[in-house]
């Protein structure tokens, strides 16, 4: 499992873009999908890359991210 | 996939949420703008200070008018330009309230100079978020007084003149050589290590007001892609390579 999930909320982003070039590992991209506003939105397209790092959220100028990260406890108990 | 829908495995704790104080309704802003960053920015800040119950904000005229549809706080929705006076009336009225106002550069720089010059030079306390994006956004890409040379707008197609517009007006240095202001600073948005000193200068700002230490302004630099007629990453690409060496970062004045 991967370290991090991200959660696009597809209704509120505006497929700017920004999150996918923020994105150290790769981890976001356009979607084949339009939301309600026309908008070709982000989607994780390599999700198992993602650290939980936020900085796609960071700059997603329309708040449509949310991140969750694995708790420290449960990564050691995977290992 | 939006979060209602998702279910996240069990193991996995939450780090980055839409803060409380930003209410659901969706941004005006075009795709791209870095407005929304500087809107949620804020809203951040008045949670962490839990000083969400008192704060009235200030909402402009320009691309954040419809300001007080994005928070869950109090707003006051003030004439072009007019916000610092509106503010200065706010607080001195109610000195318990946390009173910001956001203004952009048309609203601050162009028509509000003389308010928030004066408002400055008093030492009111309160906080002005200002976003310099180098251009008049909502009215359709015009110049602005901080346009910078050269730089080509609806109203300066073949780029700006200085011999018949004149130069950028950087109001922070201008500010900061006031003695009335407390904090004096300018950021920029672009990208993830610089929104976040952005933060922390707007969570100074705010706390020099619960403290009553007096008038602070944070200048947030941010691109707008529309009227640069550009994609959101190539303006901020122009942003770092154009607009950030006439408008150097840094904290310009910070009284003790």
């Amino acid at each position: 499992m991967a370290k991090g999930i991200t959660v696009i909320d597809k209704e509120r982003c505006k497929g700017c873009g920004l999150c996918i070039s923020a994105c150290p590992f790769g981890v976001l991209g356009f979607s084949d999908e339009h939301n309600s506003s026309g908008y070709n939105v982000a989607t994780a397209v390599a999700p198992e890359q993602c650290t939980g790092c936020t900085i796609c959220a960071q700059i997603c100028p329309d708040v449509a991210i949310e991140v969750y990260r694995k708790e420290k406890a449960e990564s050691k108990e995977a290992a | 996939m939006s979060p209602a829908e998702t279910t996240i495995p069990q193991g996995y704790g939450k780090v980055f949420s839409r803060p409380q104080s930003l209410s659901d309704a969706p941004t005006t802003y075009c795709p791209g703008c870095l407005h929304g960053v500087a809107t949620r920015l804020i809203a951040e800040v008045i949670d962490e200070l839990g000083i969400k119950d008192r704060t009235v904000g200030i909402a402009p005229v320009g691309c954040a008018v419809f300001l007080y549809r994005f928070y869950n706080l109090d707003f006051v929705q003030a004439s072009h330009g007019r916000a610092c006076a509106v503010a200065t009336g706010l607080k001195r009225a109610n000195s318990d309230l946390m009173v910001f106002s956001y203004q952009g550069d048309g609203d601050l720089a162009a028509i509000g100079t003389a308010e928030t010059v004066h408002a400055a030079n008093r030492g009111e306390n309160f906080t002005v978020v200002f976003i310099n994006n180098q251009i008049y956004g909502m009215t359709g890409g015009e110049m602005a007084p901080t346009t910078l040379p050269g730089q080509r707008t609806t109203t300066t197609p073949r780029g700006r003149d200085v011999a018949s517009t004149g130069y950028p007006l950087r109001i922070s240095e201008m500010l900061a050589q006031l003695d009335g202001p407390r904090y004096i600073t300018r950021q920029s948005l672009h990208d993830a290590p610089h929104i976040a000193k952005s933060r922390k200068a707007l969570l100074t700002a705010f706390s020099n007001q619960l403290e009553g230490k007096g008038f602070s302004m944070v200048e947030l630099v941010a691109a707008c892609p529309t009227n640069f007629k550009m994609s959101p990453d190539k303006a901020n690409k122009w942003l770092v390579e154009q607009a950030l060496p006439a408008y150097p970062l840094g904290d310009l004045k910070v009284k003790e």
